[in-house]
């Protein structure tokens, strides 16, 4: 998979314009092979080339842009025209009237990657999904198949991102992203019960090639996964009631995600998504004494972190890419907020400082507040020392279900896989677990975190959010935690 | 290069590529593209302008039964085009070696079924349009996405089919913001400008952004009697829509209506829905080439009648397809209205909740088709007949068997066309036809 940006630098060069007060060109490349092995058939194998560019430019208090698949010069000369016409449409009109928050950055970033999946065949890789879909109906490895066990697959796909950001005052950056993307999947029934059990339910994924698998047992799970789907099957229904909770890290990925990344998004409180994806219980003034959680609660931004789906050397703004604690000790520090949210911020009387995510999800939409490598640092307890921590609660694992408020506020979340918790132990396997808050008061409820020991580096590959809408990978790291005193229920009797 | 124009350069290069096939190799090229200006405005201001021109080919290389398959973004440019398009080719047919037959494979074949669908519109210039929104905007906060131009698809094949589907409209999303989380959204959107028909759309979120204005009341987690409107019971559709009418999730055991299959559980007598693709503004054909029918009747009288058959499926297991696509999920999904008069509906509601929209919808029983969601934007609690007060926002969690069951008042006599404005991967073409619904009942619990 060879990449198209040095044979068309000049050319991107040699559009952008000289005669604005700043142009952008920022072309991606996705190059990506989707492989999936479903009850003992190949799917259909599709590759996938994507590549196009866009034009921003600021001109006279206005902006515009442009995107278009077409690289020829004269396609390139069209979408500068039409950006410009957007620039001068918007001039007396943007929400942001002065000045220009972008700067002109040089810097290169590239994923680690341990074992390239270049070094394998095409027939390594299906026969490596064939081989694991034919454990997934035959729970640990038994001879005869499970009946019970009526869907199952493997899928392994890979995307490869070349991205370069050119800049009218000489600024260039370029982005090597090189993301792995393994799932298993099995499905049991047994008349109206249905139950799915998944490989971290879509979070271990991450930059890399083949350790990626490594880094989660991916070998390991075609055993462990349909058994779980069978004692899920068996499993009476997860009780109801106030109790405490202990989530697993592949739960506290969605967690993190929904109630402290979308609410601490700068361009949410600044009222873009309101007619979207929502507003935030969070407001301006909270930031620097807020508690937002109890004081083991300690939240970083940190694209930095070696192989998470979401790190980079710049955001898509050109802003260079740091770590940064959002929250402190329980205490709200920063939003998620890019240069030009912060810019806006500043302008309407509140400085406040931010971080580098402006993200765009391809080269055909511009670039948005969005959460990237999010992370609950860890703390001091173990797994043992957590459970044993708990009277009656719950351990649950593996996100299937997420809602929530268009403030960021009431939850409600399922998990595919629960724990009975008595007296300090780890109980029966209980099905259909869920359990519901709201997020102002629930992360002061958090009373354990895991040590680095128990710290997992996953990821999340679907979040939506923007107008036009958007879907971006998110990283998210965690240790299991502890909550007290949370509502808990399950599923229909 | 114009939408219309894609089209021909459509046939032109699969023409070309059906001449660099080789042996038995049979090509099937699917088409996706839009050329679209987006406009988002936050505050009443611009905050984000500008254009998007993409053209998403998928091409599948078949010989027997085996075949692989690439997309490729078309550049427009016949010289560079051919030339990833030969490289693609290339790559499939080194890729369909390696790997064994695929017994579900399935492509049209019929050169019979090549069809266009056409709906020409003339939205404004957007210049035009973005003055026009801010002037409505004018005194209030405006926030919301303007969307327009053309979006269209495309198949050929190696075979001589070919299939054309284009569309030219706009569509204006937009809400009114009281304060906090208050808010009216409503939507204006169409083939050509109807000034009177926006201002009447603008005066009437006025209206309703004057009722927001009063206190809201905080209600506790209880059951209310609830009449959702339209766009309210969208969003409980679009979740039985996740699987419930597909064959691949029946036969999997996966689909949210799995107790209609395996328990018979029902529905009301008067719940019907269908595929109705005559009716709504997709292509009337889908990725591998087959034609959809004017309509798929998929539940009838409360109980199940058909599924979505994708070709694959089909093969899969032992049945005809019906145009469904990959993911067998409704496009055009229309409910049978009822015989509630919309007009009388605060009446018949008498005390309780009127809720405008959902939100975040997801389910927390999927076998039991148990779904849980926030109330959103204009939620009103109602007493006599009269609204009373916004209500601040609920989350549900009930089962579709008691709302469009057991719970089921009625339906309105009147249905809405609601037109999907997202745009993830461009800007959709689904919609859904659907009366208001009348709930004795629905269980709300934080």
């Amino acid at each position: 998979m060879k990449s198209a940006i040095h044979p068309l630098e000049e050319r991107f060069r040699a559009a952008l314009p000289a005669d604005v007060d700043y142009a952008s060109i920022r072309f991606s490349e996705r190059r990506g092979e989707y492989l999936t092995v479903r009850q003992g058939v190949v799917e259909p194998v599709t590759t996938s080339l994507d590549a196009g560019v866009m034009v921003s430019v600021w001109a006279g208090g206005g902006h515009g842009y442009a995107a278009t698949s077409d690289l020829s010069p004269a396609g390139l000369a069209a979408a500068v025209e039409r950006a410009r016409h957007w620039a001068a449409v918007t001039v007396g009109r943007s929400v942001l009237a002065d000045g220009i928050p972008l700067d002109h950055p040089v810097g290169s970033y590239t994923s680690p990657v341990a074992d390239p999946w270049d070094t394998t065949t095409l027939a390594d890789r299906v026969d490596l999904l064939r081989a694991t879909d034919a454990q997934l109906n035959r729970p640990d490895g038994a001879a005869a198949a499970d009946d019970r066990i009526v869907d199952w697959s493997a899928w392994l796909s890979r995307v490869d991102t070349d991205q370069l950001i050119l800049t009218s005052g000489g600024g260039r950056v370029e982005q090597r992203i090189r993301n792995t993307y393994p799932g298993l999947r099995v499905t049991a029934n047994d008349g109206s019960n249905t139950q799915t059990r998944t490989y971290g339910a879509g979070a271990y994924v991450g930059q890399g090639g083949r350790e990626v698998l490594d880094r989660y047992g991916f070998g390991a799970a075609a055993e462990r996964v349909p058994r779980e789907a069978l004692e899920l099957l068996a499993a009476a229904n997860c009780p109801s009631g106030v109790m405490d909770l202990v989530l697993a890290p592949d739960q506290m990925v969605l967690q993190i995600h929904e109630s402290i990344g979308h609410p601490l998004e700068l361009d949410r409180i600044l009222g873009d998504e309101r007619n979207y994806a929502g507003t935030s219980f969070v407001t301006l003034d909270m930031f620097g004494t807020y508690r937002y959680g109890s004081d083991l609660l300690n939240v970083t931004f940190d694209p930095t972190v070696s192989g998470q789906l979401a790190s980079y050397g710049f955001d898509d703004d050109g802003s260079p890419a740091a770590r940064q604690y959002l929250i402190r000790d329980g205490i709200l520090e920063r939003p998620l907020g890019g240069a030009v949210s912060q810019a806006r911020a500043r302008a309407a009387g509140t400085p406040i400082e931010g971080v580098a995510n402006s993200r765009a999800c391809s080269w055909n939409r511009p670039p948005i507040d969005r959460m990237a490598n999010l992370n609950v640092e860890p703390g001091h307890s173990t797994l043992d020392e957590l459970i044993a921590g708990v009277e009656r609660g719950v351990y649950l694992q593996s996100n299937n279900s997420w809602s929530i408020d268009d403030s960021r506020n009431k939850f409600q979340f399922g998990c595919e896989y629960g724990r009975l918790i008595t007296d300090g132990e780890l109980g029966p396997v209980v099905r259909n677990p869920g359990y519901r808050g709201i997020s102002a008061t629930f992360w002061r409820s958090l009373n354990g975190v895991g040590n680095a020991d128990t710290f997992t580096v996953m990821g999340t590959p679907n979040c939506g959010k923007g107008e036009p809408n958007q879907e971006v990978g998110t990283g998210h790291a965690s240790p299991p935690c502890r909550f007290a005193g949370v509502e808990v229920f399950g599923g229909e009797e | 290069m114009s939408a219309s124009a894609v089209r021909g350069y459509l046939d032109e290069l699969v023409t070309w590529a059906t001449a660099q096939l080789t042996g038995d190799e049979v090509l099937t090229a699917s088409l996706w593209g839009e050329d679209s200006d987006f406009v988002r405005f936050n505050h009443g201001a611009v905050r984000q302008a500008g254009s998007v021109r993409q053209r998403e080919m998928l091409v599948d290389l078949i010989e027997g039964d085996r075949h692989a398959q690439g997309s490729i973004q078309l550049a427009q440019d016949p010289e560079i085009d051919r030339a990833r398009l030969a490289r693609t080719l290339e790559d499939l047919r080194e890729t369909r070696r390696l790997l064994p037959a695929d017994p579900y494979l399935s492509y049209a074949t019929d050169d019979g079924r090549s069809s266009e669908r056409i709906h020409a519109g003339a939205p404004p210039e957007p210049d035009w349009a973005v003055s026009r929104i801010q002037a409505a905007g004018t005194g209030r906060d405006l926030v919301g996405i303007y969307a327009a131009g053309d979006t269209f698809a495309g198949f050929a094949n190696s075979l001589g089919q070919r299939n054309w589907f284009q569309s030219t409209t706009f569509n204006f999303d937009w809400s009114f913001y009281l304060q906090a989380d208050k808010a009216v959204k409503n939507s204006y959107a169409g083939r050509g400008w109807d000034d009177e028909a926006f201002g009447a759309k603008v005066a009437w979120s006025g209206r309703q952004l004057e009722v927001l204005a009063r206190p809201p009341v905080d209600l506790r987690p209880d059951l209310y009697r609830t009449y959702l409107a339209p766009a309210a019971l969208q969003e409980l559709v679009d979740m039985m829509s996740w699987g419930g009418f597909s064959l691949k999730a029946h036969r999997t055991k996966q689909t949210p209506l799995l107790k209609m299959v395996t328990e018979g559980a029902t529905l009301a007598d008067g719940v019907r829905l269908s595929e109705h693709t005559a009716g709504g503004v997709a292509p009337n054909f889908q990725e591998q080439g087959f034609a959809r029918p004017d309509e798929v009747v998929l539940v009838e009288g409360g109980m199940y009648r058909d599924c979505l058959v994708s070709p694959r499926s089909a093969r899969e297991y032992g049945v005809a397809t019906n145009g469904a696509s990959a993911w067998e999920s409704p496009d055009s999904l229309t409910m049978a209205p009822g015989d509630l008069e919309a007009a009388k509906v605060l009446d018949e509601l008498g005390t309780g909740l009127y809720v405008g929209n959902l939100w975040y919808l997801n389910f927390s029983d999927r076998a039991a088709c148990r779904t849980t969601g926030m109330t959103r934007f204009a939620t009103f609690w109602v007493e006599g007949g009269e609204i009373v007060a916004p209500a601040n926002v609920l989350r549900f969690d009930d089962t579709a068997y008691h709302l469009l069951g057991s719970n089921l008042v009625g339906l309105t006599s009147e249905t809405e066309m609601l037109l999907d404005p997202s745009t993830y991967r461009g800007r959709s073409t689904a919609s859904v036809r659907l009366p208001g619904a009348l709930i004795a009942d629905m269980r709300f619990t934080l």
